[in-house]
């Protein structure tokens, strides 16, 4: 007999009971259903925290002044500023493993329209900037190095500010806006980039030439000093690693610090931190889908338990099948492709399950709904292994039924 | 006699002993059997309720295996044979008929019938073929797709009948076939037989009905595990009585 006649046979015997096969093959059913809508929630979500990071920037160090806490009297980083324009000049062109730096100034202000008004924060930078953050345009340009040589007033502008100054949709090119009473032509708007992983929104800022921002928008100028933190990317052939190490070593020499004293600055890493909020969704993602292993082992159990349930009640049937012939591994062939049968049946169903639940969360999460092939596969294959692995038992007693003993059975 | 002696037996049991073992008793169903059929014989075993004719067919049809003694079947010691090997002699050589049907529930005559030709993976088309054919041979023609429950105690027994001469056996076993049928339709039963036989299908039964038996040509009696009578007689044929003489 050969596979497709005992397919066909196991079909049409689990269609005698279609209730029990459904109730059967649920296990299965939930199993791959979970398997898959958790993949694919895990991938969402991993890929909604990615776009999260990318949007901060890739690669990204940031750099502040201040000095560790040995002294006790001095403040945190960043109170006391130690790093210079030239700092940033030997950071930018010094080291092979930086692709690029730009300083970070900050203030939060009020800014007026016309007729409009909105607290927002402006931030004094370089050209660099827009690459290092990831920043692209949606209309107009971004400021040059010739702005920022000429302390141009000129902004580029994010799309919350443009939405609260003028409305939604306004092209702002060209409008100009007063910040701390300086009026500055807005000759750019960033595109939108959403959230930062903190919950704060990208979008409600401005960004100004950072000499523009000494000159107009500082009460008290500190000369060569940066009254802010850098922003570095790193090569991302070195690793983010690698230039923290050689920023470090350059700021030391540069602040000509003794061997045994303490930084006066500090390199942080934020690709650790985007690492580290990855893992924690891969935890997530591995623990759901430990779970779902779990619950297709059950399945695998309740497949278990109906064939042997079956094998006793078909005893009779065997034993006719036997006496006319069926060789032991006609009668395990046929009870093992039902458990596969019905095992693959249920999987289907649970895929389909599965990939319109993961449909519907991404949805309602506004993630992006990623279903990996390999994944169904991966679920489809493992109920089948869960098919055979549990129904091999009961096969193998329907195999091993002696022909006068099943003839027997009532 | 000189030409019988030249035939090979078909079957051919040497010393066959078989022992039950229930708990501490030992019940030897069958004794030291010696039992010989010929090509073309129909043989008819009788004997009393447990004296072990259910037993010896089921030896016979390699449903079971002696304790002891030797089963040559078309010269084959099948008595040495594993599962496997018995599977194939019962697909191959052998067609079973048993009292109580035995045919599978929900499932049609012509299926049923196909059964044994699943077994020894002839095509799909050829078994449907030879199937509707043996229905047809057992008068169920008209009777194809109707499953077991929707048939007559004689109509299955037939479909049985058509199962077990599908494949085209040497022999057929038959235990009690009529023991479920009232005397009409055992008569048709035993027509049929006669019928196989005459086309020289070899042909075993157990009845304990005398007038079955002589419908045979040889008859065994069985008393105690032991062969003790073996007679050959000239079979009365099979003829379906008229209707009123049945009532009677
Ligand atoms: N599986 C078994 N286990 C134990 N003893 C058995 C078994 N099968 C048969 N026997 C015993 O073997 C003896 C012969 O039984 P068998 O079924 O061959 O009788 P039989 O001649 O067919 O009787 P009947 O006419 O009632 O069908 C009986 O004594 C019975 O109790
Ligand atoms: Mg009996």
């Amino acid at each position: 007999m050969n596979v497709l006649e005992t397919m066909s046979l196991a079909v049409r015997s689990l269609l005698r009971s279609k209730m029990r096969s459904f109730l059967t093959a649920l296990g299965i059913i939930i199993g791959v259903g979970a398997v898959i809508a958790m993949v694919a929630i895990g991938d969402g979500a991993r890929a909604s925290v990615q776009k999260v990071f990318d949007a901060m920037g890739t690669n990204m160090l940031i750099v502040m002044s201040g000095s560790t806490n040995s002294g006790g009297a001095r403040g945190g980083f960043g109170s006391q500023p130690t790093l210079t324009w030239d700092d940033l000049e030997a950071i930018r062109t010094q080291l092979p493993s930086v692709r690029a730096a730009a300083p970070e100034m900050r203030t939060n202000t009020q800014v007026f329209s016309e007729d409009q008004n909105w607290t927002t924060s402006v931030t004094g930078t370089t050209p660099d900037y827009f690459g290092v953050r990831g920043w692209s345009i949606a209309t107009g340009r971004r400021f040059n190095e010739a702005d920022v040589e000429a302390g141009a007033k000129v902004a580029v502008i994010g799309q919350t500010v443009v939405e609260k100054l003028y409305g939604a949709g306004f092209d702002p090119v060209g409008q100009v806006i007063r910040i701390k009473k300086t009026p500055f032509t807005i000759i750019g708007m960033t595109a939108r980039k959403g959230q930062s992983p903190m919950g704060q929104d990208y979008d409600d800022s401005i960004l100004v030439p950072a000499t523009t921002f000494q000159r107009q928008l500082q009460s008290q100028s500190l000369g060569k000093y940066i009254t802010g933190v850098l922003n570095v990317q790193a090569d991302a052939n070195a690793g983010t690693a690698k230039a923290q190490q050689d920023v470090t070593a350059l700021l030391r020499e540069r602040h000509r610090l003794a061997e045994d004293a303490p930084n006066d600055f500090d390199v942080r890493d934020l690709s650790e931190l985007a690492n580290s909020r990855q893992q924690s969704t891969e935890t997530l993602s591995l623990l759901l889908a430990s779970i779902a292993a779990v619950s297709l082992v059950v399945g695998g159990i309740g497949i278990m338990n109906i064939m042997l349930v079956s094998v006793t009640e078909r005893t009779r049937e065997i034993g006719v099948r036997v006496a006319v012939g069926a060789r032991p591994r006609d009668i395990l062939a046929q009870f093992l492709i039902e458990a596969l049968t019905l095992a693959l049946l249920g999987g289907l169903i649970g895929a389909a399950v599965g990939l319109g639940v993961a449909r519907f969360l991404a949805s309602q999460f506004q993630w992006p709904l990623l279903v990996r092939p390999d994944v169904i596969f991966i679920a489809l294959g493992f109920s089948a292994l869960v098919g055979v692995g549990f129904g091999l038992y009961p096969a193998r007693k329907a195999s091993q039924l002696d022909p006068i003993d099943a003839l027997r059975y009532e | 006699m000189n030409g019988q002696l030249q035939q090979m037996p078909l079957i051919a049991l040497r010393g066959v002993s078989k022992i039950y073992q229930t708990g501490d008793v030992e019940v030897a169903a069958l004794r030291n059997v010696d039992f010989h059929v010929e090509p073309g014989d129909f043989v008819a075993i009788m004997g009393s309720s447990g004296s072990g004719k259910s037993t010896l067919m089921n030896i016979l049809g390699c449903l079971d295996r002696p304790t002891s003694g030797q089963y040559f079947l078309d010269g084959q010691d099948v008595s040495r044979l594993d599962r496997n090997g018995l599977a194939i002699v019962r697909n191959r050589t052998l067609g079973f008929v048993f009292q109580s049907f035995n045919l599978l529930a929900r499932t049609s005559a012509l299926e049923n019938v196909e059964l044994p030709m699943l077994y020894a993976g002839v095509p799909a088309r050829e078994r449907k073929r030879r199937a509707r054919e043996a229905l047809e041979r057992v008068g169920l023609g008209a009777r194809l797709e109707h499953h077991p429950r929707q048939l007559s105690g004689g109509q299955q027994q037939r479909v049985a009948i058509a199962r077990a001469l599908v494949s085209q056996p040497r022999v057929i076993l038959a235990d009690e076939p009529t023991g479920n049928l009232d005397s009409r339709t055992s008569i048709e039963v035993m027509a049929l037989f006669q019928e196989l036989r005459h086309e020289g299908i070899t042909l075993v039964l157990v009845t304990h009905e005398p007038d079955i038996a002589s419908h045979a040509g040889r008859v065994v009696v069985v008393r105690d595990g032991r062969i003790i009578s073996d007679k050959r007689q000239q079979p009365v044929p099979a003829e379906i009585p008229p209707l009123e003489e049945a009532v009677s």
